[in-house]
């Protein structure tokens, strides 16, 4: 089912940023790979350096040593073979739906019939094409992630970095968007890379859990996820007898205690 | 209230419109004070200057208004005086708001031109910009274009100050989006930052547009042979109260007129960004 070719790789990353006030040492020395097609997350306490990671393996940030590989080439600047979600859905109110969805092709200067059939496609499929001309604005909660994620996709990027990307939703929302958001990933074939403080999301989405530590983080423990039942949906693994079993292991490897 | 005007009238409860209802009655009830108000000031002015209750001489009337209104359109100065005046006004502000936007991005561009000009800037805010008319008299000489650089000089540093505060509170998490796509400065600006700040730029217009009023009718009091300022400065001199207080009328009325002018401009520019 899983090709397994690494096509993201990071090496002995580490990361320290320099203020005024000193100097805060956020990642030491993480190192692991995502295969193709394959859905990670990672999760840590907060503050540990998650989304931090997540700009590393993007190119937005450059770290202080270490590097990151995408399809064997060093990362030095944002590609266009990754696509961001951010925790909010971030859709311009000045924009039309399809507005929205053609920004990222549009500031790549690859508007052309063809990207752009492509995009009403993908609008198309997933529910949202009578929306096109309306503004986000008129748009629900989850239908706005779903949107955001359609423009994500829209750039055709091979790799997806999801930094907290339902956290702003309320408690239901979050689970049905998450549904629909891994079924859509999974449907369009593309790795996913994906940073939460949710234990419980980051087990029902992911092939493998990355635990990170405390700050300065580095990899505490790596899961593999694997459920007895057929048809795995972040919704329907939850049911399995497996996951209270992820849930207590990752929960006890966080060590969270609540200091007075 | 405009999504209820939409839907159809049998789905409204009788309640709703009952409530519906009042709120209009409650609306055309302020309007009616209002304009009664004003009718009533305007006639209680007249009644007291014909009852000899006030020096009409120093007062004026509203009948003597007319007259002198009517005086001065047959000369046919009146809606020469106007356009001098509102000419000037709208370059005034126009500048004024183009000017300060663009350097307000030059300064967002650069962090370092934004620290280095910041004490200037705070400065020039409160120095009281009229104290600059001589000098500009002196430089550009005692014409209109002294007046449209008074009228400049208000409104320019209150736009750069707004509209680059407006910039830098920009959803650092929006920039971030559009860089993740690979933007460039460029793009971050007008992709984001300039939509995003479309709202404050009008606000500013808005702003400008009553601090040109004040610029330029300073600039007519000091240099002007022609416009609205200039009629009340010489009303005054030649003590001619009809034609002073004529002329604050037709300020008052273009002023109103030329705010409107800007909040409707706002409504189809700022359309869809302030329906959520």
């Amino acid at each position: 089912m899983i090709k397994l070719e690494p096509i993201v790789e990071v090496i002995n990353v580490a990361m320290k940023y320099q203020s005024l006030n000193g100097e805060i040492h956020a990642l030491k020395d993480i190192s692991f790979s995502v295969d193709k097609g394959e859905f990670v997350s990672i999760v840590g306490p907060s503050g540990c350096g998650k989304s931090t990671l997540l700009s590393i393996i993007s190119g937005l940030l450059a770290p202080t040593s270490g590097m990151v590989l995408i399809d064997g080439e060093k990362v030095t600047g944002t590609s266009k073979k990754v696509g961001y979600m951010l925790q909010k859905d971030h859709l311009f109110n000045w924009r039309t739906i399809l507005g929205n969805v053609l920004l990222g092709l549009e500031i790549r200067g690859e508007v052309t019939p063809e990207s752009r059939e492509y995009a009403l496609n993908l609008l198309r499929s997933y529910g949202l094409y009578e929306f096109k001309d309306k503004y986000p604005e008129q748009l629900s909660g989850g239908m706005r992630q779903r949107a955001a994620l359609i423009r994500t996709l829209a750039t055709k990027p091979e790799i997806l970095l999801l930094d907290e990307a339902f956290s702003a939703l309320d408690y239901q929302t979050r689970l049905a968007v998450s549904e629909d958001i891994y079924k859509i990933i999974k449907k369009e074939g593309k790795t996913a890379i994906l940073v939460t403080h949710d234990i419980s999301e980051s087990i029902s989405m992911a092939d493998r859990v990355i635990v990170l530590t405390k700050r300065p983080a580095t990899i505490k423990n790596i899961h593999k996820i694997e459920f007895s039942c057929n048809n795995r949906t972040p919704i329907s693994c939850r049911d399995a007898p497996e996951f209270r079993h992820y849930f207590n292991r990752i929960w006890k490897e966080l060590d969270i205690h609540v200091e007075n | 209230m405009l999504k209820i005007k939409k839907r159809s009238n049998n789905d409204i409860s009788p309640e709703h419109r009952e409530f519906l209802r009042a709120m209009k009655l409650r609306r055309a009830a302020v309007l009616v004070t209002q304009i009664i108000v004003l009718i009533g000031f305007f006639v209680l002015w007249e009644m007291a200057a014909r009852y000899k209750l006030i020096d009409a001489f120093i007062t004026s009337q509203p009948s003597r208004i007319v007259r002198s209104l009517t005086d001065l359109y047959r000369q046919g100065k009146l809606l020469m005086h106007i356009a001098i005046t509102c000419y000037e006004t709208v370059i005034g502000f126009l500048l004024g708001t183009a000017i300060g936007t663009i350097i307000a991005v030059i300064l967002w561009w650069s962090e370092f031109l934004a620290k280095v000009t910041e004490p200037y800037l705070v400065v020039l805010n409160s120095l009281p910009k009229i104290a600059l008319g001589p000098i500009f008299i002196v430089w550009i000489g005692a014409g209109p274009a002294s007046i449209i650089a008074m009228a400049l000089a208000i409104s320019l540093v209150v736009t750069i100050l707004e509209v680059l505060n407006g910039f830098l509170s920009v959803d650092r998490d929006k920039i971030k989006l559009v860089q993740t796509f690979g933007a460039n400065r460029f793009q971050v600006l007008t992709k984001v930052v300039l939509p995003a700040n479309l709202p404050t730029i009008i606000n500013s217009l808005k702003i400008n547009v009553g601090l040109s009023w004040v610029g330029v009718i300073v600039g007519e009091f000091l240099v002007s042979k022609a416009g609205l300022g200039y009629l009340i400065v010489y009303g005054g001199q030649v003590f001619q109260l009809d034609l002073v207080m004529t002329s604050v009328l037709i300020l008052a009325v273009a002023a109103a007129l030329m705010y409107q002018g800007v909040v409707l401009l706002e409504k189809v520019l700022v359309k869809r960004m302030s329906k959520s």
